[in-house]
């Protein structure tokens, strides 16, 4: 049974090694060199002492390919999903080979079991593979950006969940509806919904955030006061520089918790929106350089000094060191969520399909 | 109808397999003797594919019971292994090799016999390197039988295994079962709506109208108790004692009926003669499930 399903396996298996091999080539002769270069300016900056503006202009190196290695990680789990997952059981439905397949001496459980166990172990490989190469590829890239949260979903080990977790939904939906190209369009909704809901609701209350809470300096980096979209003048939270880390919220706030309020600005620094609202029209978008008005830094440390006594500058952040710890979070639910999936298609199988 | 004799290789009672609000097979009872080549009949719709799957399991019941060579059907890879199936329009993996195929079915078969498969491909003639894809609907349905019958089944299953065929390989299809059959003794259950087919290799008939059986038995003993009664038009009918119409035709000034009688009866001035078995079957499948309680006083008609 194994042996046929590997057999009825080897077109697409052929297409997803022969992808492999491309990006596989595609690292071995841009990695090197990546790496040599990372290694030359890390060395010179650190020296010379000026390794963030070193690093940038090193990140725009194979920024492009480096996006598209990206979104391949990102998409292949996906691709997986709709053309080996659907198809699985929904074209043996179409072509009427299940008649075939389930009248042999083999119970149809045993071979949705099977098909369910080899393929899904293919497609956790191919992922896997995937994020490896462009894991180790992009590292130095990874290093001089300082933001590992912001390529989470691309690296290590959370594509092998997204390979495992889009195949089972791919054949679970190929089960259920039972006409491939429905099926196919089912998966690509649903894996898109689940990912975006997965990253957006859950991803950010696996582990609760760190709290940084700093008295109103103008010290803190980004701190500083103007309008949102041309609403009301306020006091702009700001955020210190923690490396690798994913900021989840900034804000001025009191000891309750509530944010400060626009009037409140305004009563207790009258100068400062005076100042302030002074000068280029709201809603410029900082594209109009003025020279700031005199006076302006007294008018914000006074300002500061003043709503300093009730309010402090709160970030909420995960730190570089959880980054492993929400890898592998994710990782375990997306392959619980697989196996529930794979667990429900055989069941199907076995007992709807009859 | 005496076929209680043998026990039987499939046994239904009160059968019923429902889609939805709609039954494709209801309240089915009927038993199909083992040794026989069986030919099962009746028109679309009568509920024939639903049978035949619910007897190799691919189909559960919604009510009443199947039992197919005493078990459950689809009951654990043995009972599996012990029935084979060609379904309806032989249906192959177009991309795989007819080799594939073969490979198919011997790892997924532990009683495979590949002498058996080797020299039905050899009498065939078949490249073993072509995809199924580009066989013909004969070439396939030959495909389709030596992977069913290299299983070394009991009892082998056939959903209009001919219906789609051409003359030419019809009849090669209906040689290689024959020969099968003659080889293996394997009993066999065949579904179709051509009979002249049926009447070739099969031994054993059922006609199955809205689910229910309208006759079943050995061909040759249905053919000996059924004639045709012509003489000139009564009405009311006035038959001789004995005998059961199936069918009634009426036409202009001559009254032709159906008729089965079990025993020799005398026939009066009526001109006697034997029925074919095509005949016979359309005759069954006219009469209405309200008439089915025979007897002279409810006459079918069809017109």
């Amino acid at each position: 049974m194994t042996r046929l399903t590997l057999r009825q396996f080897r077109t697409p298996a052929a297409v997803a090694a022969g992808a492999l091999v491309v990006v596989a080539v595609v690292v071995a002769v841009t990695g090197p060199h990546l790496r040599q270069l990372y290694d030359t300016i890390a060395v010179s900056c650190r020296a010379q002492g000026n390794c963030p503006t070193a690093f940038n202009s090193f990140l725009n190196t194979d920024s492009s390919l480096r996006t598209w290695l990206g979104i391949l990680v990102i998409v292949v789990p996906g691709l997986m999903g709709i053309f080996w997952g659907a198809p699985l059981v929904a074209r043996e439905w179409e072509t009427g080979t299940y008649r075939l397949a389930w009248t042999q001496s083999v119970t149809r459980g045993r071979w949705m079991a099977v098909k369910l166990g080899v393929i899904g172990v293919a497609a956790t490989i191919v992922a896997g593979l995937l994020s490896l190469m462009v894991t180790m590829w992009a590292s130095p890239l990874d290093a001089a950006n300082m933001n590992v949260f912001g390529t989470f979903d691309q690296r290590d080990l959370v594509p092998i969940g997204y390979g495992a977790f889009a195949f089972a939904l791919g054949v679970l939906a190929g089960v259920v509806i039972r006409r491939t190209l429905p099926a196919m369009a089912t998966t690509v909704v649903a894996f898109v919904g689940a990912r975006l809901a997965f990253t957006e609701l859950l991803r950010p209350h696996l582990i609760a955030p760190m709290v940084r809470s700093m008295a109103l300096t103008s010290n803190i980096a980004g701190l500083g006061f103007g309008s949102n979209n041309g609403g009301p003048f306020n006091l702009l939270p700001g955020s210190p520089t923690i490396a690798n880390a994913w900021i989840a919220s900034t804000g001025i706030v009191d000891r309750a918790g509530n944010a400060i309020t626009h009037q409140y600005v305004a009563r207790a620094c009258p100068r400062l929106v005076a100042l302030g609202t002074s000068g280029p029209p709201a809603g410029s978008n900082g594209s109009t350089r003025v020279a700031a008005p005199p006076g302006l830094d007294n008018a914000l440390q006074s300002c500061l000094d003043k709503v300093g006594t009730a309010y402090r500058d709160v970030v909420t952040y995960q730190p570089a060191g959880r980054y492993w710890t929400f890898q592998w979070y994710e990782l375990a639910i997306y392959i619980g969520a697989a196996l529930v999936l794979g667990a429900v298609s055989l069941w199907w199988v076995r007992r709807r399909l009859s | 109808m005496a076929v209680l004799e043998h026990m039987a290789v499939l046994e239904a009672r009160g059968l019923g397999k429902r889609y939805g609000r709609r039954w494709a097979l209801e309240d089915c009872t009927l038993s199909i003797p083992e040794g026989r080549v069986v030919g099962l009949v009746g028109p679309n719709g009568a509920g024939k594919t639903t049978l035949l799957h619910l007897a190799v399991g691919l189909l559960a019941p919604t009510s009443g019971s199947v039992e197919v060579l005493g078990r459950r059907p689809g009951a654990g890879s043995a009972q599996l292994g012990r029935v084979g199936f060609v379904a309806q329009d032989t249906p192959t993996y177009a991309a795989l090799s007819v080799s594939d195929h073969l490979r198919l079915g011997a790892t997924m078969n532990p009683r495979w016999d590949s002498a058996v498969a080797g020299r039905r491909m050899d009498q065939l003639g078949l490249d073993r390197r072509q995809r199924a894809g580009s066989l013909s609907g004969g070439q396939r349905a030959q495909l389709a039988l030596t992977l069913a019958i290299a299983k070394r089944p009991e009892l082998l299953v056939m959903d209009e295994p001919v219906a789609s065929l051409d003359p030419l390989a019809r009849r090669e299809f209906l040689e290689g079962l024959a020969q099968v059959v003659g080889e293996f003794g394997v009993s066999v259950v065949l579904s179709s709506h051509l009979i002249a087919d049926l009447e070739q290799v099969c031994d054993h008939l059922i006609v199955l109208v809205a689910s229910r059986v309208r006759i079943a038995g050995d061909i040759a003993g249905l053919l000996g108790s059924h004639r045709r009664l012509t003489g000139p038009r009564q009405d009311p009918v006035t038959l001789p004692a004995g005998h059961r119409v199936i069918e009634a035709r009426h036409t202009g000034s001559v009254s032709t009926f159906v008729v089965q009688a079990d025993g020799p009866v005398d026939a009066g001035s009526w001109v006697v003669e034997p029925v074919g078995l095509e005949d016979l079957v359309l005759a069954y499948m006219g009469r209405t499930a309200d008439v089915d309680g025979g007897g002279l006083s409810s006459v079918g008609v069809r017109s």
